[in-house]
């Protein structure tokens, strides 16, 4: 019994040391965000003279013309929400009807979803940054630079992943299910928004905790459709365009870093439970 | 017959939101990138792109920069995954042991994975600078000291190396938390009684029964590896620069970012799109190759 105990204690150390050090960058963005200019450079590493100085920062950082703190949390927390809840809802039409539908047309538009699953980003931006300006030029709908424009991208960039895990999951759903309500009288849209929709309930959950992570924390996709420092700008833009500068002033760059966290960090401590659930019950699809 | 016809247009209206914004923003930009990788094309407006052959594929293989590059992208890309699943599978291993607060250390192993690749890129950049010589200086080791590691071009890598592992293995971790959950205790149980030890446990029974999770970590990170642009921007925007062959060459800027500077820095959008195409090509061979042997492997198992 004495070994299992060593065994269990040093598994736990281990463990411990492991989580100090992931966790020791978040330290060092804490400490130093409290610091004025000249305390960051002397000392990187002791702890801030007066904590007060934390406050000072936030607002300096709040009020800088180019991280447009409030605006660009709003512009965020705005495509964010829309896309996630776009993506997964329309993904989640799209793949019941092809579940449901057995027919060529069906196999093929799902393989036309699934190839976009292995087509890098990179190999499309340009000419989608050339395509948005054309839709405007013929249809007058402005693409580049706007809110729309850019959630109308993560639902065609969402799109592949979610078709696929919605599609698994939705075979394994019982067709006598459907048929029972078409009986009772249900329309096909019935059927999907007050039966198959509640069912996929959990696959949704995972489904909208990674593009959450992903839109929140984007860079290179909104670089190019709403540009860095314009009036549109979301939080990885605004980190871009404030501590991007020749001159790097340590001190604001790590506040504005904890900010930036700050709000998705806490929605994960939030949300921590659902989180690791859908994590791990997603993940083995 | 009105029946059908009413299925099909419930078909075509449920399909036709998430289709028509795929197809816009991926489908056909990708053929537009296949017939201006064949141009002169520019991306200015109103000038019409000449037909120019397979001339920016050809400029691109005698290009010492992309060569450069893709060697990098490819080391980067091994040891990014070796890292990570290390890393990973460690981490997944203790949180699934019987250790007190196993939810705390999951959650606070999978938080970097919060922390987008560019704000990370920064923060790592800061430690790298600064923290690391200040804790050199504060345990009084001169090598730590004087350790400036983004001013060499094959730390830089590692530095980048360990900035990736640091993010993205707690989502990693999640995957093979899920798959060691799933490995029935009643056989561990039964051939502990049996006799089995550790390693004989791990390699006969827990490894084949999470074959299934590797395929899908090492696809994810294989890709995630391969395409990284924004830890880098950050934490080193390409530098320092290193010497290949004769020419002066930037030793982090990896494939994701080579094409977008090609691009965008140098404005050669056609000789850009046409690395892009190229960084697909390989990108499908080496992750399909991968998993298709994954896969096989699976089956042996």
């Amino acid at each position: 019994m004495g070994r299992k105990k060593i065994v269990k204690g040093l598994l736990t150390l281990v463990t411990i040391v492991l989580f100090l050090l992931t966790i020791f960058p978040f330290f060092v963005v804490l400490i130093n965000s409290a610091k004025a200019s000249l305390e960051i450079i002397t000392d990187p590493i002791a702890f801030p003279a007066k904590w007060s100085q934390l406050f000072t920062n936030i607002k300096t950082i709040w009020t800088n013309p180019s991280v447009k703190y409030a605006s660009s949390v709003y512009y965020s927390a705005i495509i964010t929400a829309f896309s996630l809840i776009l993506i997964a809802v329309t993904s989640a039409m799209a793949a019941w009807v092809l579940v449901r539908r057995k027919s060529r047309s069906s196999t093929i538009i799902f393989l036309i979803f699934i190839s976009g699953l292995i087509i890098p980003f990179q190999v499309v931006m340009f000419p989608l940054v050339s395509l948005f300006r054309n839709i405007y030029e013929v249809t007058g709908i402005r693409m580049l630079r706007t809110v729309h424009g850019m959630i109308f991208a993560y639902i065609g960039f969402g799109a592949p992943l979610a078709v696929f895990m919605f599609h698994g999951f939705i075979k394994s759903i019982p067709f006598e299910l459907e048929e029972a309500a078409l009986i009772d009288g249900c329309s096909k849209p019935q059927i999907f928004f007050k039966i198959i929709l509640p069912i996929l309930k959990p696959i949704f959950v995972t489904i909208s905790i990674l593009n959450a992570i992903w839109i929140w924390n984007d860079f290179l996709l909104p670089s190019l459709i709403l540009g860095v420092g314009q009036e549109v700008q979301t939080i990885p833009l605004a980190i871009r365009a404030f501590a991007g500068s020749f001159v790097k002033q340590w001190d604001l760059i790590m506040t504005a870093v904890l900010m930036a966290a700050f709000p998705i960090i806490i929605g994960f401590i939030i949300g921590q439970k659902h989180i690791i659930k859908g994590m791990v019950s997603g993940s083995i699809k | 017959m009105k029946k059908q016809k009413k299925d099909s247009l419930v078909f075509w209206l449920f399909l036709a939101p998430a289709l028509i914004s795929f197809v816009v923003v991926v489908i056909v930009p990708f053929f537009m990138g296949i017939y201006y990788s064949m141009t002169d094309w520019t991306a200015v407006a109103g000038i019409t792109p000449n037909w120019v052959g397979l001339d920016n594929y050809k400029d691109m293989f005698s290009s010492l920069e992309f060569r450069y590059s893709f060697i990098r992208t490819f080391i980067f890309t091994l040891i990014s995954v070796i890292s990570i699943n290390v890393v990973a599978l460690t981490f997944a291993f203790l949180v699934t042991r019987e250790i007190r607060f196993k939810n705390f250390y999951r959650a606070g192993f999978f938080i970097p994975n919060l922390i987008g690749g560019l704000v990370l890129g920064y923060i790592w950049q800061f430690i790298f600078k600064s923290v690391i010589p200040a804790i050199g200086g504060l345990l009084g080791i001169n090598f730590l000291k004087e350790l400036l590691l983004l001013s060499d071009p094959n730390l830089t890598l590692f530095g980048l190396i360990l900035a990736f592992t640091w993010q993205y293995a707690g989502y990693i971790m999640m995957i093979y938390v899920a798959a060691l959950l799933n490995v029935p205790q009643e056989l561990l149980e039964a051939s502990e009684i049996d006799g089995a030890n550790f390693w004989q446990k791990l390699w006969n029974i827990t490894v084949p029964m999470i074959a299934q999770a590797f395929t899908i970590t090492s696809f994810l990170t294989l890709i995630n590896s391969f395409k990284q642009y924004d830890i880098i921007v950050a934490l080193t925007n390409g530098g320092p620069t290193d010497l290949y062959q004769g020419t002066v060459v930037n030793s982090t800027e990896l494939l994701a970012m080579h094409i977008y500077n090609i691009a965008f820095k140098y404005n050669r959008m056609a000789e850009g799109q046409a690395r892009a195409i190229i960084f697909f090509l390989v990108l499908s061979v080496v992750s399909i190759g991968q998993v298709y042997y994954n896969k096989k492997k699976e089956v042996e198992m």
